[in-house]
């Protein structure tokens, strides 16, 4: 699993090392027909923890793009698997911080080989895994055990893509 | 659950498609299903109006990415308009808000169609 495969004792330590508070915590069935509300759902909280409504909504793209991939590539899009979705407030941080974590029970890939493609190469698809990135200042994928991988992201303060424009909505 | 519709007006031998609802993976095979139809039947310059879609996801861009790619083989073109910010923000992230033309208006976007 290269850099990104963590012992229980890292895992323990990045957890750790920022309090969480007013955890939710959802399971959703992989059925892109459910992303619309759990979307919401992230965009909605993430607003409550002191997010801008752009910043907001971009977190809840991140998080789409993230439960896509799982549906898509993870579950080969069979619609019944479990995803599971904990949201924490990070208190001990400078700003306002989220913590996102998705679990699956979908085939364990290598952490290294989940990577970006090249953007000057213009075609369709594979820009879930670059759109995640440039929202989320923290991206680990990890094996999960008993089965199935982890990811948790990590996003602190309003900081955006330098081009994106404010949304008074 | 979500839910897309499209409509499709010809105006002065362009395909308005105007998609009402979010377009993410869920809704997006149905934009796909419309714009290859439309390209199927020989129409050549398309403008999307964005107006009434509050949210799109990767997938509505690769969707738009492979249509504007057909239409580029056959001399035509695509043009998006009356995106909003958080719309518009995914193909700035994606790096493609200078592949497409964006422009601000359906009547600004026909003339260059």
């Amino acid at each position: 699993m290269g850099a990104v495969r963590q012992g229980p004792c890292r895992r323990r330590a990045i957890a750790m090392s920022s309090e969480p508070v007013n955890q939710v915590r959802i399971q959703m069935r992989s059925d892109p027909r459910l992303l619309a509300g759990v979307r919401e759902l992230v965009a909605a909280v993430a607003h409550r923890l002191g997010f801008d409504q752009l910043t907001s909504s971009q977190i809840a793209l991140a998080v789409d793009e993230a439960l896509a991939n799982v549906i898509c590539h993870g579950y080969e899009r069979c619609c019944h698997k479990p995803i599971w979705i904990s949201i924490d407030e990070l208190k001990d941080q400078p700003e306002h911080a989220i913590r996102i974590v998705i679990e699956d029970e979908a085939r364990t890939v290598d952490a290294d080989c989940i990577r970006s493609r090249d953007l000057d190469d213009v075609r369709p698809g594979g820009l879930g895994v670059h759109i995640i990135h440039e929202i989320m200042d923290t991206v680990q994928y990890e094996p999960r055990e008993p089965a199935g991988m982890r990811l948790t992201l990590i996003r602190v303060g309003n900081r955006r893509p330098a081009s994106a424009k404010d949304d008074p909505a | 659950m979500s839910d897309l519709q499209i409509d499709i007006e010809r105006r002065d031998g362009v395909a308005i498609v105007t998609p009402r609802g979010d377009v993410d993976m869920a809704t997006s095979p149905r934009l796909r299903t419309e714009l290859k139809k439309l390209i199927a039947a020989g129409t050549t310059r398309i403008v999307v109006d964005l107006s009434h879609v509050p949210y799109m996801d990767s997938s509505g861009v690769a969707t738009l990415v492979e249509a504007m790619k057909s239409l580029r083989q056959v001399a035509g073109s695509l043009a998006l308009c009356n995106m909003n910010p958080r719309v518009r923000a995914i193909f700035e992230i994606a790096r493609l808000d200078q592949y497409f033309t964006i422009c601000e208006s359906i009547e600004e976007a026909l003339p260059g169609t």
